[in-house]
């Protein structure tokens, strides 16, 4: 058997680890047109503000394609899936050929058009090392940056960068900060902490048009800026697979084995849809944990284990300056809200089920929480009133933890 | 694999391993120990690494699983956690204190350091000067137990 991979984050790594671990002979080759070792693509702005460095934000240690006897071709293009002769063609001519192929190409920045963009010296987007590391060589003390989106992507980019830098303007169409994960009590709690840091946010206003280094917004005010960086989302890059004749919606469809609709065709990650069990919905769920388990889950498959990844929730855990947020599922359902002082919980339960959570402050033992949304578990079997004060085994029945704890089967 | 276990009929709720695992875990670790621990953890907040629960006359301690499918280790954004032999590790030096493994853990069994700057998890006294795991070998009473099962 011959597997082949295009991409080299998170999903690829998932499936590599899966395929290993029931075929230890076959040959996998990995293709990226990124020429780094695989890195964990969240830490870039780690890296900007020194937590870590290029040698430890490596998401597998250096030895990982030789120990899993893999055939990195790294710093090359895959442009076309040849599905007829089962090839994949590179953008040096190359064809590599494959029995089974995971597509794992993640996304990309969106950058709408903006008018006078062009205009814009230095301009940047935020998503790969390389993005990070050209933003990192243009900054000064005295840079005055201008961020476009309040989403997580931008706002970690903020803090990656707020101590270089003389000055910091996050600008948002939304009226909120964070809108996908936070409900409007959180963005103004995290708005708050980050402005106090020295951040400076203009919502509910977006950029009407750029003249070199200003930026006139919508609401009519103008933003001087040395720097930009345009963070206003991500698209999936699902174009092989569109090209090859697969389903495609907005992301690439896939079943619960991460199959695509092309025979030996698999897909995982940032570039699939995912099936969101809170809202019943497939959607794009674009986090690392989810690419790491399709990946798997196809890796697996391929060498002949039916597990199924059926599971897939939205969830976020995250932090800025040291303040911390952990929110997971959706928000539609009853609502119990508790607040004191920099922490803040809201719970949203729905047909006997915890449906979604918000943590911001204290996030101990969130992954109960979680675990509630993921494995729908009834709140009538557990002691919901519990559970609910803060996060316990306690809260399940005492067989529940003989299972849990004691190892009963 | 060995693997912690609970007994959580015979737990007193003392919570002597939650003392067990912050001293076997500082530097003193391995020394003449009453003495040696009243010193490293006496009138000090610790950040033990296993939790006794408590309620209503309940009581268990909590501790990582070390789980064959660890979601945590799935989940992990900066490829830190990883499965050596079975023991679930974490390389503080890679961890960015994201806390994604927070939220992913379904038994609440890892959590921020003391320094709230990574993340900290039981790693059965493999990685200290213990050998094995501290919390069970101070429990007076069996409440928990390190055996294959
Ligand atoms: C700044 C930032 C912070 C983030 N923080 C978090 C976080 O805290 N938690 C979280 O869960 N998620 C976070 N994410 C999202 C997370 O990074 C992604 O969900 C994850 O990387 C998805 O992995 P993937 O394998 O699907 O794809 P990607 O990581 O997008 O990798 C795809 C790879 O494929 C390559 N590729 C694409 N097309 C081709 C082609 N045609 N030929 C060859 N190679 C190709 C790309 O260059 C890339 O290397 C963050 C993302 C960013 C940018
Ligand atoms: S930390 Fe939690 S998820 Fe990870 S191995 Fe331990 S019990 Fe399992
Ligand atoms: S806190 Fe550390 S160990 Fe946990 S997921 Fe984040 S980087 Fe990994």
């Amino acid at each position: 058997m011959n597997y082949v991979i295009i991409g080299n984050s998170a999903a690829a790594v998932g499936c590599i680890e899966g395929i290993r671990k029931n075929d230890k002979e076959s040959a996998i080759t990995v293709i990226s047109d990124e020429k780094h070792h695989t890195y964990s693509r969240p830490l870039i702005s780690y890296l900007l503000y020194g937590k870590t460095d290029e040698e430890r934000m490596k998401y597998r240690p250096d030895s990982f394609y030789k120990d899993n006897d893999v055939t990195p071709i790294l710093g090359k293009k895959a442009v076309k899936i040849d599905t007829k002769n089962r090839k994949v063609m590179l953008d040096d001519g190359k064809a590599v050929p494959y029995d089974k192929l995971l597509v794992a190409t993640g996304s990309r920045p969106f950058v709408p058009p903006m008018k006078g963009l062009d205009t814009v010296e230095n301009k940047f987007t935020f998503m790969t090392l390389d993005d990070a590391k050209a933003l990192d060589s243009v900054l000064t003390k005295d840079s005055r940056v201008l961020i476009v989106g309040a989403g997580l992507i931008g706002l970690k980019c903020a803090e990656g960068i707020l101590d270089k830098i003389g000055s910091l303007t996050v600008i948002d169409l939304a009226d909120r900060i964070l809108p996908s994960i936070l409900d409007e009590t959180g963005s103004e709690l995290v708005q708050k902490s980050i402005e106090e840091k020295g951040v400076e946010f203009m919502l509910g206003t977006s950029a009407a048009e750029f003249d070199g280094n200003k930026a006139k917004l919508t609401n009519g005010e103008t933003v001087e800026f040395d720097v930009l960086v345009i963070a206003v989302g991500v698209r999936p890059n699902t174009e092989l697979v569109k090209e090859a004749g697969g389903n495609v919606n907005k992301g690439i469809v896939t079943d619960r084995f991460c199959r695509t609709s092309l025979p030996g065709i698999y897909s995982a990650g940032d570039c699939t849809e995912s099936h969101d069990i809170t809202t019943d919905t497939d959607r794009i769920l674009a986090l690392l944990p989810n690419a790491y388990m399709q990946g798997e889950t196809a890796g697996l498959h391929m060498t002949g284990t039916d597990k199924p990844y059926d599971k897939a929730i939205p969830m976020n855990a995250i932090g800025f300056f040291g303040y911390h947020m952990i929110t997971a599922g959706s928000y539609d359902g009853e609502k119990t809200v508790y607040a004191d002082g920099e922490n803040y919980k809201m719970l949203v339960t729905k047909d006997n089920l915890l449906k979604g959570y918000i943590m911001i402050g204290d996030i101990s033992r969130a992954g109960i929480y979680t675990k509630l949304i993921r494995e729908q578990v009834p709140l009538d079997s557990i002691d919901f009133e519990l559970v609910k004060e803060k996060p316990q085994l306690m809260a399940f029945s005492l067989a529940d933890r003989k299972e849990q704890l004691g190892g009963v089967r | 694999m060995k693997r912690i276990f609970v007994n959580e009929e015979w737990c007193l709720g003392c919570h002597l391993c939650e003392y067990n695992c912050a001293f076997a875990n500082t530097v003193s670790a391995g020394k003449s120990k009453a003495n040696e621990m009243a010193k490293a953890l006496k009138g000090k907040k610790i950040f033990p690494k296993i939790q006794v629960e408590e309620n209503d006359g309940i009581y268990f301690a909590v501790s990582c699983r070390h789980c064959t499918d660890p979601l945590c280790v799935k989940g992990c954004i900066a490829g830190a956690l990883s499965v050596k032999d079975g023991v679930i590790e974490i390389d503080q030096d890679k961890c960015v204190g994201c806390y994604t493994c927070v939220l992913s853990c379904p038994y609440g069994a890892i959590m921020p350091a003391e320094d709230g700057h990574v993340a900290q998890k039981c790693e059965l006294c493999t990685r200290n000067s213990c050998g094995s795991p501290a919390c069970v070998a101070g429990c007076p009473n069996n409440a928990i137990v390190f055996e294959e099962r």
